[in-house]
């Protein structure tokens, strides 16, 4: 019983309540990270049942080669008389399911090699951090490319594993931290002292208390594997006769969509991964200021006699501040105090100029 | 073990690393590499060439596999990475020299820009926090999200094709100039790359911004903060001596590990930018199987990446008085 109690305080899970509650406390940016995200996810899913075309067919009539958009294909058809919504629709599909993959086993993998660097301790921590430090200063890209450029076959799986083998150490070594600031808590104490197993202790004592860690670092994983992916195809390091939305740059880039003005073959799926990494983006700084309350947006400043206050500003003084301004005095002052280097002592951003007061106001407008 | 020591010792570790890794890469691979290698040109290569694809990979020389490690220690010690099998006979290092200057130039200062744009800004929107400023931080994420080189192409498209204010790529007009150290020749150089230079830079100053405006955030918070401002600092001492000066530590720490990533972007860039940097070289490598050139460039830009974190750790020593005492205990 002893090792109950402090478990429920010490745990940084807010307790349970109605889903709905939950959501409408979340950040604003992460909402629409995850309405976004949501989104492409169901096109994934919904995506190879509802495409027009087979993403591969390509219509033989040269009347249809790099066709505009029109009503039969909705996102126009490539050089080769393929229909790019088709593609874009299947695109989407294995990007996504390779970014997962390779984030979901990353994270993984870096929570195991993290939590248990931490708790093993001595030569295992010594070794594992030295890998995962190695790992991580090698530039990744280029030796994608070194290892994938012998792959003679250089499929999505080969991308997979090799992508999973660059990525965990970052997650590794944030969760490795976390642990040891755990493991020093009153409530893991308790629960060593009540003769749980070890493995007992780090995956329903530790783990559970650093999902937002462990959150954070697989959408950072996916964020990057579908970066690292799409700029492998892009250059062609990739199998090119799938249809990701890398090699649909390849293709678009390699047949000179650009110079010939056909922006409904490039344009779209460099604006889907742009607005599935905003997305995940999004979700991240959400995931962010849900740990760390103070990188909240300060959406309802406090108005002091007109003046927002910033978080960062000292206590106004009231009686010192300057009068109310019209709205061109204002347009006209908020330019002002947004200069930091401007410290005059005339300055009202810091408490000097508070002091000061409306005294040395006149001669700065 | 002094600080600098001990990173020195990670570093050699490092590049230990990815030399042993590019020593056995090609013999994971099923099979006579070698042969796999000549069957990929059948015609285009002598079977002179044969040894230059074995002294790269090290198995030319005769003995063990330890024996044949050793040896290919040795001549990457001398920077003989054999010869090029695209452009036969000639000599990897000749055409990896001739690459690292434009790399060096364009990639180092729009990275170094990057960096120091991004710090300055990432100050005022933590500093401002719910500010102009902060409030622009979605549009931001969204640059940051688009890959570099969509953005790199979008450019291009916009600025150099339709509106002819930059060049649409090459570093220098080659039809016209020769390379060398004459006016015509620099400023033309110049002229090509403010276009790559610009695209690095709004591409990677995103992600400096963000992470800085999330330190400072949490910096202003804190009591000496407060405290320089009840003694009535200037407000520019506040932000700079006080706020920014510890928030920059982990901005630091953030810079040398995020180095790889960007570099690694910066060379995508050269490849849309037909920049003629190690990052083009790579590709062309890459595109026509010359392995001996794909694994000299990579190693160059691991050792490039190393060097630059080995740097940012002397600059960390400087700026941060907790490691220089950790140095004088230890």
């Amino acid at each position: 019983m002893t090792a109950v109690l402090p478990l429920m305080t010490e745990s940084a899970l807010p307790v349970a309540d109605q889903p709905v509650g939950r959501w409408r406390r979340l950040p604003t940016k992460a909402k629409v990270g995850a309405v976004l995200l949501g989104l492409f996810v169901i096109i994934a899913i919904v995506g190879p049942f509802v495409s027009p075309y087979s993403p591969g067919y390509q219509n033989p009539s040269p009347a249809l080669s790099l066709h505009a958009p029109d009503a039969a294909h909705l996102l126009g058809t490539t050089q080769s008389g393929q229909d790019v919504l088709s593609q874009l629709l299947t695109g989407i599909g294995l990007t996504l399911v390779l970014a997962i993959a390779v984030g979901a086993v990353a994270t993984a993998l870096s929570v195991i090699v993290g939590v248990s660097s931490a708790y093993l301790g001595g030569v295992w921590d010594e070794v594992l951090m030295l890998i995962a430090n190695v790992v991580l200063v090698l530039p990744a890209l280029p030796l994608l490319i070194i290892l994938l450029g012998y792959e003679p076959r250089q499929g999505l799986l080969a991308t997979g594993v090799v992508l999973t083998a660059l990525n965990w150490p970052w997650g590794a070594r944030l969760i490795r931290a976390q642990t040891l600031a755990i493991t020093n808590r009153d409530f893991v104490a308790a629960a060593r002292e009540t003769g749980e197993r070890t493995w007992r202790i780090l995956f329903s004592e530790i783990v559970p208390n650093e999902i937002s860690l462990i959150a954070a670092s697989f959408v950072n994983t996916v964020l990057f594997a579908i970066g690292a992916s799409v700029a492998l195809a892009f250059i062609g390091v990739a199998d090119l006769n799938s249809y990701s939305l890398g090699t649909m740059l390849y293709w678009a880039q390699s047949q000179t969509a650009m110079n010939q003005g056909a922006w409904w073959w490039w344009a779209p799926p460099g604006i889907a991964v742009a607005l599935i990494g905003t997305a995940l983006v999004l979700l991240n700084f959400g995931i962010d200021e849900l740990g760390n309350p103070r990188l909240r947006a300060a959406g309802n400043l406090n108005r002091v006699g007109g003046h927002r206050l910033y978080p960062a500003d000292p206590t106004p003084v009231l009686h010192a501040m300057p009068k109310e301004r019209g709205p061109v005095g204002r347009l006209l002052h908020s330019f002002s105090r947004s200069s930091l280097l401007d410290d005059r002592p005339g300055s009202r951003d810091g408490l000097s100029g508070h002091l000061s007061g409306p005294a040395n106001d006149g001669e700065r407008q | 073990m002094p600080f600098i020591l001990r990173r020195l010792v990670f570093y050699v570790v490092a590049a230990w690393a990815a030399i042993t890794l590019n020593f056995f890469i090609p013999r994971a691979i099923p099979g006579n590499v070698v042969e796999a290698i000549m069957s990929k040109f059948p015609g285009t290569l002598q079977p002179s060439a044969q040894k230059a694809i074995e002294a790269m990979l090290g198995v030319g020389h005769a003995g063990s596999l330890l024996s044949q490690y050793g040896h290919y220690l040795v001549d990457v010690a001398h920077f003989n990475f054999g010869t090029s099998l695209a452009n036969y006979p000639a000599k990897v290092s000749t055409l990896v020299g001739a690459a690292i200057p434009w790399t060096l130039t364009l990639v180092g200062s729009a990275t170094v820009i990057a960096f120091l744009v991004g710090t300055g800004l990432g100050i005022l929107a933590g500093w401002r926090h719910g500010g102009l400023l902060d409030r622009a931080l979605p549009g931001l994420m969204f640059i940051q999200a688009i890959p570099y080189f969509f953005l790199a192409l979008v450019l291009i498209e916009v600025l150099a094709v339709h509106l002819h204010w930059f060049p649409i790529a090459q570093g220098y007009n080659g039809e016209v100039l020769v390379p060398g150290w004459d006016w015509s020749f620099i400023s033309d150089a110049i002229d090509h790359s403010l276009l790559p230079a610009f695209t690095i830079v709004i591409t990677s100053m995103a992600g400096w911004m963000l992470q800085m405006r999330n330190v400072m955030i949490t910096t202003v918070g804190e009591d000496y903060v407060l405290a320089a401002q009840a003694k009535g600092l200037p407000n520019r001492r506040v932000v700079f001596t006080y706020a920014a000066r510890n928030a920059l530590l982990p901005q630091l720490q953030g810079f040398g590990l995020a180095i790889g990533f960007v570099v690694s972007g910066a060379l995508v860039m050269e490849i849309v930018f037909s920049y003629p940097g190690i990052g083009l070289l790579l590709l062309n490598s890459v595109s026509s199987n010359d392995y001996p050139v794909m694994q000299a460039c990579f190693l160059l830009i691991t050792f490039a990446v190393l060097v630059a974190n080995l740097i940012i750790d002397l600059v960390l020593v400087f700026v941060d008085p907790r490691v220089r005492a950790r140095e004088a205990t230890s």
